[in-house]
């Protein structure tokens, strides 16, 4: 069965600290029956500007985004909730007026989260599998609030056990650069929740945002915990990428 | 008001890890629970929700037709009207009133307002007596402090505080017993309401149809505000006002739920006009002194949206800085989500810019609000004006700047990435690095930071499935 092409973008997170995930999403993505393209020049999405607010290089980045994505074809898809968000909710303000503005709303039409591309667009029988675990999820705060991602990781995750993590949907306290700006304020909001990830009885976390992850994987290297952290791509493809 | 360190990482940093985070973070669970509940029993609450959306927009694109009415209607109704433009002319229209009608005595029940404007300085500044009564503003006045919350302003504190103060500033017995701490307050609240000249209170809801004002409390302390002095002034923030009855019922519904879980709030206290002669109670005179303080500023701006806000603090309960922090860490009135973006607006951008910053932009806020406020797009609006207004801390500019311009040319990011991997070697173990330099220490004061991957996923899509 030939199943669709995907364009993969990695996002510069995943791209320079965590190939593994983008490995992991490839593999994924094909295990679904997906033709996976690449573009090598692609990056970043321009998220950090527009968080901070310095709109000219956010469009300067996302308007390359769009150029590089708009000779291409078929869904795109990020393991990334929070710049999926970027891209099809926030390209469109960034552009609203200007002369990108249809090229906005046409990338915008095609941006997919991981986890959204496989199960509402595929309705894939794929489920990820992790014999002995405990696995709590951690549902990232723009996938969730911003694209309404809740039932497909869910629904991904059906098959393994699931640890009863309470406030599964609050925020981490990452927030980006807030992170570094406010870094005391970021690891006291951050610190309830591993608190609470630990209450859990995991030894598993699993998050659909490497940004996310990556805060709350080192506050719990600060702690000696021994629960291990994976993207939801990671835990879908296994042992096996 | 009480001073404070200067910026809200300092203030925060203060609060951070003390009984009063830990009070606040207790209170807003508590809140958000009860609100749930309330709203989960309620089957029309997101029906009603864009009802009072839709009613809150009317009113701001017709405020200047609403107001207008609004003043005619009150005094047809026997009160008297009063617009000003800021703060220094609201506090002077009210002690001009307070002096004109001989008060010494004031008692005022809550209001944000007046904090915002510091009416209660700038009254005893003239003789003018002020006497909460609200049983938290009784608290925070009677401790020198400010409210932590725009609903629940003593939050931060536990009985111990109360039970201490009240036995330290009122000379009764100490205790922690709420019920005889409640009965403290009343005891001594009660002589004063029946000797106060006037009373103060702010508006929740102004009706322009039939120039009423509502306020909403669960103490009982309001109506007696408005009803036993002899003169009764309100105070109103220009944006919080409806066209009709049917519109302030709507408010009063998801207000009270989304603020403290409650169908209604205990006491839905309107007045229209002063006492009449058949009335038994009452003020013999009634003011309405409508304030813009900067409203109009916001109403001309894009952040206009969120002069729809109705105060109900349920973005402050849901949203996580606000939770580990509490309101005093904003520096201002008007705190949490809302305040980031109100707060700029009235006061102006320098040194409030800041606020929109304090936030992960998690979206919690705009999730809960009744209003449906979109409270994260307004703070990214804000730090747009403050990144073009050049405000931003010169190392975040030039590092958002350089980054940029890094990860626009692939080449470029790739060198990067393959320098940051080789330079954290020698600070690198198990692929973490746990103390970094400059601004990243920040970071790894609190946490570990990943190393940079040896080789890139560009790298290995290059070499493993490249054309």
């Amino acid at each position: 069965m030939e199943g669709p092409t995907v364009q993969l973008v990695v996002t510069c997170l995943v791209d320079a600290l965590r190939p593994n995930v983008g490995r992991a999403t490839v593999t994924v993505l094909e295990r679904a029956g997906c033709r996976v393209e690449f573009l090598a020049g692609h990056t970043c999405c321009g998220q950090p500007a527009f968080n901070v607010g310095m709109l000219t290089e956010a469009r300067r980045m996302a308007g390359h985004t769009l150029d590089l994505l708009d000779v291409t074809q078929g869904a795109i898809v990020l393991p990334s909730g929070s710049c999926a968000d970027m891209m099809a909710r926030h390209y469109r303000e960034l552009f609203a007026g200007t002369d990108r503005e249809q090229q906005a709303e046409r990338i915008a039409s095609r941006v997919r989260e991981l986890s959204q591309f496989l199960v509402d667009d595929l309705g894939t029988d794929l489920r990820a599998s992790c014999d002995g675990c405990l696995i709590a999820y951690h549902h990232s705060c723009h996938g969730l609030r911003g694209l309404g991602l809740r039932h497909q990781p869910e629904e991904l995750l059906s098959e393994v056990a699931m640890a009863e993590l309470e406030g599964s949907d609050e925020c981490c306290g990452f927030g980006g650069m807030f992170a570094v700006e406010m870094p005391a304020v970021s690891a006291a909001i951050m610190n309830e929740k591993l608190d609470r990830i630990e209450a859990s009885g995991a030894d598993t976390l699993v998050g659909g945002d490497i940004s996310c992850l990556l805060h709350l994987e080192g506050g719990l290297r600060r702690r000696n915990s021994k629960i291990t952290v994976q993207h939801l791509a990671e835990a879908l493809a296994g042992n096996e990428q | 008001m009480t001073s404070r360190p200067v910026t809200f990482l300092s203030r925060a940093e203060a609060i951070l890890g003390t009984r009063e985070a830990q009070s606040v973070d207790q209170g807003m669970r508590h809140l958000t629970e009860m609100r749930d509940v309330a709203v989960a029993e309620f089957p029309i609450m997101d029906a009603l929700r864009d009802r009072a959306r839709v009613i809150r927009l009317h009113a701001l694109a017709n405020l200047d037709r609403l107001l207008s009415h609004f003043a005619d209607q009150v005094i047809e109704q026997g009160g008297e009207i009063h617009f000003a433009a800021d703060a220094e002319e609201a506090n002077e229209v009210v002690a001009r009133i307070l002096e004109a009608t001989g008060s010494r005595l004031v008692v005022k029940s809550k209001s944000m307002v007046t904090e915002e404007i510091e009416l209660n300085a700038h009254l005893e500044r003239r003789g003018i007596e002020v006497v909460e009564t609200d049983l938290g503003e009784f608290i925070v006045q009677l401790a020198g402090d400010t409210p932590s919350h725009i609903v629940t302003p003593i939050v931060h504190l536990d009985r111990h505080d109360i039970g201490a103060l009240f036995a330290e500033k009122l000379g009764v017995v100490e205790t922690v017993d709420p019920t005889e701490l409640n009965q403290i307050a009343r005891d001594h609240l009660r002589q004063i309401f029946l000797r106060a000249d006037a009373g103060i209170s702010g508006v929740n809801i102004a009706v322009a149809e039939s120039g009423s004002v509502i306020t909403v409390t669960n103490e009982g302390n309001g109506r007696l505000v408005t009803t036993a002095p002899r003169v009764h002034i309100a105070l109103l923030g220009m944006e919080r006002i409806v066209s009709r009855w049917e519109d302030a019922s709507v408010i009063l519904e998801v207000l009270a739920r989304s603020a403290t879980g409650q169908r209604l709030s205990t006491y839905t206290n309107v007045v229209t006009g002063p006492r009449r002669d058949a009335d038994e109670d009452g003020p013999e005179q009634l003011h309405v002194v409508v304030i813009d303080n900067g409203r109009s500023q916001i109403l001309g701006s894009d952040t206009a949206e969120i002069l729809a806000c109705i105060r109900c603090g349920a973005c402050l309960n849901v949203c996580p800085v606000f939770r580990t922090v509490g309101g005093h860490a904003y520096g201002t009135v008007y705190s949490g989500p809302v305040g980031s973006v109100v707060t700029p607006g009235l006061l102006g951008m320098e040194p409030w810019w800041e606020l929109p910053y304090a936030s992960t932009l998690c979206g919690a806020c705009e999730e809960i609000c009744p209003i449906r406020i979109q409270i994260p797009s307004m703070l990214l609006k804000l730090r747009a004006r403050a990144a073009a207004e050049g405000r931003l801390p010169g190392w975040l500019e030039r590092g958002i700047r350089r980054y940029t311009t890094t990860v626009y040319t692939p080449t470029k990011w790739e060198r990067a990435k393959r320098l940051a991997h080789w330079i954290t070697g020698p600070i690198s173990r198990d692929g973490w690095i746990r103390r970094l330099p400059g601004r990243g220490s920040g970071w790894t004061a609190y946490r570990d930071f990943p190393r940079p991957a040896r080789e890139s996923f560009n790298t290995w899509w290059r070499f493993n499935r490249g054309s």
